[in-house]
């Protein structure tokens, strides 16, 4: 019997990120619109293994997932075990920017995730006419935090139980066992204050309040959908940065939290599905 | 006590045997030993945990109690934090703190230290579903 084999390839592409060499690992599946997908803070891409293997994806868009540098199989910069890791906008943005054009991407629609969630909007509004669509999940230009992040990285705290124990409430109850701990085994196995220091721009940096509201969707489209367990970024949160935004479109996903693509792939694709296929429909017209 | 239910509270006085019981929980908080208080609505209770086991659960009010850290919450927010499948914003006790309803309180060391075990632990009475 043939073995089972997911058709995800995995490959190491060398860029330059701020003047230092970086070696970023990176997975794709399928073929058509490239698809570029962001992982929450402190884990990697394999969030996005389920729709990499769903044909109705796969079928029309290249789904491409990169590990952010520290993170995943991303070998961090030389010289890491010097510097204390912190993500800013800038950092973030150019590392999405220089990924996509080292692979060549044409117009790609990215697609991020929390933190991801967040850097769509950066990129809606300082590099729209680059990009086909933009679609943020757990998505807001700002969230009130709900703990203390110095508990992320401290040597009488294992980081990997704190980290993942911290973010196992923003999963919906309703999530079956099996994808929420694998979703938790990701955030096990961060790098030490890698989580911490995607959340200085989460938390710290990267507010965006008081800028989205320049985003003209007319140049490139915006989806927000998030979940309704989601507390750390809430409904009401993507509601209101959406308010600021003329024709960006909100969609609140039942059943799911802050990881819809890894906690509940089933439930996400009810709603990414129409989303994607939106997103055809508009390439076909231009 | 005002307000708030005899069963409520019954739910919560059965965690200790329900925890003591649960093998997973018992090997999470192995190298676990604190004093914690946990207030459910006007009532405290101060639990002493001992490697993971809760050896005793002692219901106030006390005189000068001593904790090194405490998780008040109010009636509701446990009853609906108890429910079998609870309603967003209350299925977690973070969620609970971030809305108001919950203080997270003193040396809190322990509990960081034990999410996993502290989470679990408080939302045992789900188990009893039906007995609220």
């Amino acid at each position: 019997m043939a073995a089972r084999i997911d058709p995800i390839l995995g490959r190491y592409v060398h860029v330059s990120l701020a003047g230092r060499p970086h070696r970023i690992y990176f997975e794709e599946a399928g073929q058509g619109i490239p698809l570029v997908c962001l992982h929450t803070a402190g884990a990697d891409g394999r969030q996005f293994r389920h729709l990499m293997t769903d044909p109705a994806v796969t079928g029309h868009f290249r789904v491409i997932a990169f590990d952010m540098p520290w993170h995943g199989k991303s070998t961090p910069p030389d010289g890491w075990e010097r510097e204390e890791y912190r993500l800013t906008t800038e950092s973030y943005t150019e590392a999405i920017r220089t990924f996509c054009a080292a692979l060549e991407l044409e117009k790609p629609v990215v697609l991020g995730c929390s933190i991801g969630g967040r850097i769509v909007l950066n990129l809606a509004i300082a590099h729209a006419a680059e990009f086909r669509a933009l679609v943020g999940l757990e998505s807001a230009e700002f969230q009130e935090s709900w703990y203390d992040t110095e508990w992320l990285h401290r040597p009488d705290v294992h980081g990997s139980e704190v980290c993942a124990g911290l973010v196992s409430g923003l999963m919906a109850p309703q999530s079956p066992e099996v994808p929420r701990w694998e979703t938790l085994w990701m955030y096990m196995q961060g790098g030490p204050g890698v989580f911490k220091g995607d959340l200085y721009f989460y938390r710290v940096e990267g507010d965006l309040r008081g800028l989205v509201g320049r985003i003209d969707t007319q140049i490139c489209p915006l989806y927000l959908l998030t979940g309704e367990y989601d507390y750390s970024c809430t409904p009401e949160d993507t509601k209101r940065t959406a308010a600021q935004i003329p024709g960006a479109e909100v969609v609140v996903m039942k059943e799911v939290g802050h990881f819809p693509m890894s906690e509940n792939p089933a439930q996400f694709r009810r709603y990414i599905l129409p989303v994607l296929e939106r997103i055809r429909g508009q390439k076909e017209k231009s | 006590m005002t307000g708030i239910s005899a069963s409520l509270l019954g739910r919560f006085e059965a965690v200790p045997a329900l925890a003591n019981a649960d093998a997973w929980l018992m090997r999470r908080g192995r190298f676990l030993s604190t004093d914690c208080l946990v207030g459910i609505g006007t009532v405290p209770y101060r639990l002493a945990i001992e490697h993971g086991r809760i050896a005793r659960c002692e219901r106030g009010p006390f005189v000068m109690p001593s904790w090194t850290f405490a998780i008040r919450g109010e009636a509701e927010a446990w009853e609906r934090h108890w429910e079998p499948m609870p309603a967003p914003h209350y299925h977690d006790i973070f969620a609970l703190s971030k809305r108001g309803l919950l203080r997270i309180e003193g040396d809190l060391h322990p509990l960081m230290a034990n999410v996993f075990y502290f989470k679990t632990l408080l939302a045992l009475p789900r188990r009893q579903a039906g007995r609220g």
